[in-house]
Parts: structure tokens; C-alpha cells; sequence
């Protein structure tokens, strides 16, 4: 047997293999076809301090290996959550992990300080990289200052394991990893999406009623598994990676280049049950591959 | 009601015109309870241009012979793959998602429910279980012209078929909404699938009439399980899921 156990500091996952904010509702969606208490985590809906309506219909493009979407963090807001969906969730046997988001640091510091109470809730992931809401959102995760500042804010009054989240939508990804953990991070996860835009040449409009939205998918794996590798380089806290995992050898790839776990997102709406399969497929590797702990391919890629 | 990952078989694919393929699937196992107007999530395969999966409508239920009818209209990479496919492949779906129509109350209620383009699909469905509770329904569909009709005689087994035309080559020329039944007739309940301008035409009228309307929404999807909020209506309980609060919503719950 392989040990497929991982810590992201004091976060303690059974194996790797979390699933995206976004694209896993509560996961509660997801318990017809799986055991999600199998997952390593849950990383639900990204979760604001008020109630947001998302943007209008058509949020949705399906584009060439991917898909873009401009959902704006449609949520109930942190109170409805704590009072009517965490009650359903503290009974699934793996960590829950809330995407927290914010159009200003108040809103952020304010949404995680109510986090810190849910005995359940190990960690929450501080999204500071959405690209589909007007204000806030991905500006704090676009500048080294920004960032900080947010990150530094949450720390003083969260305590329990702090993620960030970190936008793909720079020049220089490694800056901002530093900016986070001198802030105080815990780890980083990375990537959002890939800011986008498809167009409909018959009506000669855009595809989604924000024009832009965010990419996903497939379509973003390279990128995605280059600015992980640039990040694990850059910075001491663990690294979470996703962007465009479809299966077991795209989730090793990301531990290669250095991440500790990963998230799988798009992946979810293809097949509801590719997690269960990606945990197996990892264990599999690692058996043929003579590992006896997952922990020992994190950053094992080789030079050519 | 769970939902089921389930590979079907593809017993027969059916050319019905340029643009529509019937296909017909059975199952090994016995297929789960499928409630009229719900729908199922079809994988069409990995190539990058039809990566997510489609959703259909139910287009009939044949619960002896253990089938399952969709109705495809060719309208992008992923319905041609579809139409493509030879009898004895297998496709994997997501089923049953969605709501469904609303039963009448009375067995003499005036049901009529009208239809338009690949709209029709849950029609034919809706109005077989009606006709097995022993209500009589009744179907008006629309289409460009003659050869755009599809499964009449179908539809003909579970109650009377009136048909409108663009051009006026079958039936009665002009929209769904311009046939001299809107006129002539009052209905007790319409149910509707179409094109969104189709629906909300019959929808303008059920309000007018203050008659009892239920429509079907064909909204983009992404998952097709209420997890990523792609699919949304404007509803008056707020923004919705359309996969998992719809597809059928009654006319007055939505912003129109
Ligand atoms: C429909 C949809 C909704 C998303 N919502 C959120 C969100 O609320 N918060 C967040 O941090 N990321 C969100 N994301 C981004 C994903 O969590 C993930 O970072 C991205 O999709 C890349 O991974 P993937 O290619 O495996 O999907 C969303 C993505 C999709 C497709
Ligand atoms: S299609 Fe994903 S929530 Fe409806």
C-alpha cells in the first residue's frame, strides 16, 4: 500500500486530490455517483459576505478544449452558508474548504473572520483572482501590493490554514507568490482562469453578456503546469496546482512540477466521478512506479 | 430521484430530415423512472470541439422495450457527432436531470401543447403520459415548412395534431401563435418547447388569457447538475438554475 497522504501545513488532506471552487457546488451535487468523504478536499462555491446574483445570462461558452465562463461569484452570501449549508456538510468525512472572495478588503477580513468559528472548516481558499466580477476580485491578486495587503489583513485575524489563490493573469506569476507569503499565506493554489473572450460571427456578438470571461479546461493546462513550476521554485509554502486536470497523468504532472496537491475543476462536468478515478490513478503510478508516499514525486521532475 | 451515469446502446438512428436524426437507445439494465420534460447529459466524445457534454430532452420513453428516444437537431459540432453515430455504439449519459410538466387536475381539462423545431422532443414524451393518465391532450406545432415537420404520426397516437407552417406548405400559414385554434378555442393548460420567441408568444398569450402555462428552457449548459451556475433564468425567486429549479417553469415565475 502507498501512503497518499499530504499536509499543507497544518491542513491534513488523505490524499492529493481536492476539487475546484466553482465547479463541485457544496458537494452535495456530486453524492449520486460518488463517496465524496473519498476526496482529499472540497473547496466549495466561492463564498462573499453578501448575497451576489452572479452576472446576466449567457454565462457559458464552450471553446476548443475548454470553456469560458462569467458566473461573478453568484452566492448566498457567508451568513446563509453558515446557517443553512455548512449543517449539511459536517458530516462528510473530508476536509471542507471555503473559497472565500471580496470586492474590498473589508469584505474579505470580514467573511473570513466568520470562518474561523466552523469547527469543520480547516481552511479556506482566499480568492483574490476572479476575473468575472467588477470590482475587487482578480485586482487584488494583479499587484504585488494588492496582494499583500489583502493576504496580510485576513492573516491577522484568520487562524486556521490560509490559501491563496492566485490569478494566472500577470506577467511575473513568481512576484505575487512571494507578495502572499510574506503576508502570512499558508500555501498558494494556482490557477484561476485565463481571461477570455469568444465572439459569435454570425450575429456579431459576444458570446458571453460580459463579453470576457474566465478559461478553463484543458485548453489551459500548459500554462497552467508552467506557472506552477515557476511558483514552486519561488516560495517555501506548499503549492496546490489545477488548471485543465483531466486525469491521473495531468494531476502527477502538476506534483512533478512541484505541486503538493492539486484541484480538479472542468474536469467535474465531463465526469462526475473523474476524482475517484484521478486518486486511483495516482496510487496506481505510484506502485508502478516503486514510491512508497505520494509526498515523493512533489517537485521529483527530472532534467533532460 | 438519482441520477445515473448509464452507457446506452444505440439501437437505431433514424434520418428523419437534412437537419433531424431520431436516435433510439436501449439499456442493458433497466432504465431509471424518467419523469416527462426531463432531460439527460450526453457525452459526444474528447475531441476539443465538443468537449463538454449536450443536453437533451427526453423525446419518448418506451418502457416495454426498456428505450429511450432522443430527438436531434444538427446545429453545431456536437448534435453532428450525434447524428453521425451507428447503431450499436455506445454513448454514456447523465440521467434524469431537471424538473418536470405538471399534471392537470381534471381529466376534462383543455391541455394543448405546442411546439416548435427540435422543441417538440419532450412533447412527444409529455403527451404519452398524459394520454396513459387518461387526460386528452392536444399538440399544435410549428415549423419553417413541410419537410421541417417531424414525428406526426407519433404525436397522432396520443391526440389530435394542428400544424402551422412559415410558408404555409402544410397546415396553416404562419407562426404557432397566429393558428385560428387561439381563436376558435380556450385551453385550460398550455405547455410549451421551442425557440425562446415561440415561447414567450404563447406565454404573452397564457397571461392575457390567464391560462395555466408551463415552458421549457433550453439554456446553455455546463454541468447539467446545479454545480457551476452556467445555466441561469431570471426568475421571481431570483437568478435560477435552470438544470436543476427548471427546465420547466410556469410563465408567471419568469421575468420575460
Ligand atoms: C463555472 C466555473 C466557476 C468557477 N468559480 C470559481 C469561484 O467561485 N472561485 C474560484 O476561486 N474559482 C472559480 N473557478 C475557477 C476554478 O476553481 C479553477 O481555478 C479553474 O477552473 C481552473 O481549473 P480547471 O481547468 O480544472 O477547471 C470557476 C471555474 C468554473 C469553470
Ligand atoms: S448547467 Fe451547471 S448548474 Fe446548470
Amino acid at each position: 500500500m502507498v501512503d497518499l497522504k499530504v499536509d499543507i501545513g497544518k491542513l491534513h488532506l488523505k490524499n492529493p486530490v481536492m476539487t475546484a471552487s466553482g465547479t463541485f457546488g457544496y458537494g452535495m451535487e456530486y453524492s449520486d455517483f460518488i463517496d465524496i468523504s473519498r476526496i482529499g478536499g472540497i473547496i466549495v462555491k466561492g463564498t462573499t459576505l453578501r448575497k451576489r446574483e452572479g452576472n446576466p445570462y449567457p454565462r457559458m461558452k464552450e471553446t476548443a478544449s475548454g470553456m469560458l465562463n462569467a458566473v461573478g461569484l453568484q452566492n448566498k452570501g457567508i451568513d446563509y452558508f453558515i446557517e443553512h449549508i455548512y449543517p449539511q456538510l459536517t458530516n462528510v468525512d473530508t476536509n471542507i474548504i471555503v473559497n472565500v472572495s471580496g470586492s474590498t478588503i473589508d469584505e474579505y477580513v470580514k467573511t473570513a473572520e466568520k470562518l474561523n468559528y466552523l469547527e469543520k472548516i480547516p481552511a479556506i481558499e482566499l480568492n483574490i483572482s476572479c476575473p468575472n466580477v467588477k470590482e475587487g476580485g482578480m485586482l487584488f491578486g494583479t499587484s504585488c501590493t494588492a496582494a499583500n495587503e489583502v493576504v496580510d489583513k485576513v492573516r491577522r485575524v484568520y487562524k486556521n490554514v490560509l490559501i491563496v489563490k492566485l490569478s494566472p493573469n500577470v506577467t511575473d506569476i513568481s512576484e505575487i507568490a512571494k507578495a502572499v507569503e510574506d503576508a502570512g499565506a499558508d500555501a498558494i493554489s494556482l490557477i484561476n482562469t485565463v481571461l477570455g473572450m469568444a465572439i459569435d460571427a454570425e450575429t456579431r456578438k459576444p458570446c458571453l453578456s460580459t463579453v470576457t470571461g474566465g478559461l478553463s479546461g484543458p485548453a489551459i493546462k500548459p500554462l497552467a503546469l508552467r506557472m506552477v513550476w515557476e511558483t514552486a521554485r519561488a516560495v517555501k509554502i506548499p503549492v496546490i496546482g489545477m488548471g485543465g486536470i483531466m486525469n491521473a497523468a495531468d494531476a502527477i504532472e502538476f506534483m512533478l512540477a512541484g505541486a503538493s496537491a492539486v484541484e480538479v475543476g472542468t474536469a467535474n462536468f465531463i465526469d462526475p466521478t473523474v476524482t475517484i478515478k484521478i486518486i486511483e490513478g495516482i496510487e496506481d503510478y505510484l506502485c508502478r512506479h516503486g514510491f512508497s508516499s505520494v509526498s515523493e514525486i512533489v517537485g521529483a521532475l527530472e532534467t533532460l | 430521484m438519482k441520477k445515473l451515469i448509464l452507457d446506452l446502446i444505440l439501437k437505431k438512428n433514424i434520418r428523419l430530415n437534412e437537419q433531424v436524426h431520431l436516435l433510439i437507445f436501449s439499456s442493458e439494465q433497466s432504465l431509471p423512472k424518467i419523469l416527462p420534460g426531463q432531460f439527460v447529459q450526453v457525452k459526444i466524445d474528447d475531441s476539443p470541439a465538443t468537449f463538454l457534454r449536450r443536453p437533451f430532452s427526453v423525446n419518448f420513453v418506451d418502457g416495454e422495450n426498456n428505450e429511450l428516444w432522443l430527438l436531434i437537431q444538427i446545429v453545431g459540432a456536437g448534435t453532428l457527432k450525434l447524428s453521425e453515430t451507428s447503431p450499436g455504439a455506445s454513448v454514456n449519459m447523465i440521467l434524469p436531470l431537471g424538473n418536470s410538466f405538471t399534471f392537470p387536475d381534471k381529466k376534462d381539462e383543455k391541455i394543448l401543447l405546442v411546439g416548435g423545431g427540435s422543441g417538440i422532443a419532450p412533447l412527444l414524451f409529455w403527451g404519452s403520459c398524459l394520454r396513459k393518465a387518461d387526460f386528452n391532450p392536444e399538440f399544435l406545432i410549428g415549423a419553417r415548412s413541410r419537410a421541417y415537420l417531424v414525428e406526426l404520426k407519433e404525436f397522432e397516437k396520443y391526440g389530435k395534431v394542428f400544424i402551422t407552417t412559415e410558408d404555409g406548405s402544410e397546415g396553416e400559414k404562419g407562426f404557432v401563435t397566429d393558428h385560428s385554434i387561439f381563436k376558435e378555442r380556450k385551453f385550460d393548460r398550455i405547455y410549451s418547447c421551442g425557440p425562446t420567441p415561440m415561447m414567450k408568444a404563447v406565454g404573452a398569450y397564457a397571461i392575457k388569457n390567464n391560462t395555466f402555462c408551463e415552458v421549457s428552457l433550453e439554456n446553455t449548459m455546463g454541468c447539467g447538475i446545479g454545480a457551476c451556475l452556467c445555466c441561469v433564468t431570471d426568475t421571481t425567486a431570483g437568478r435560477v438554475c435552470v438544470c436543476t429549479e427548471g427546465t420547466v417553469f410556469n410563465i408567471a415565475k419568469l421575468k420575460w
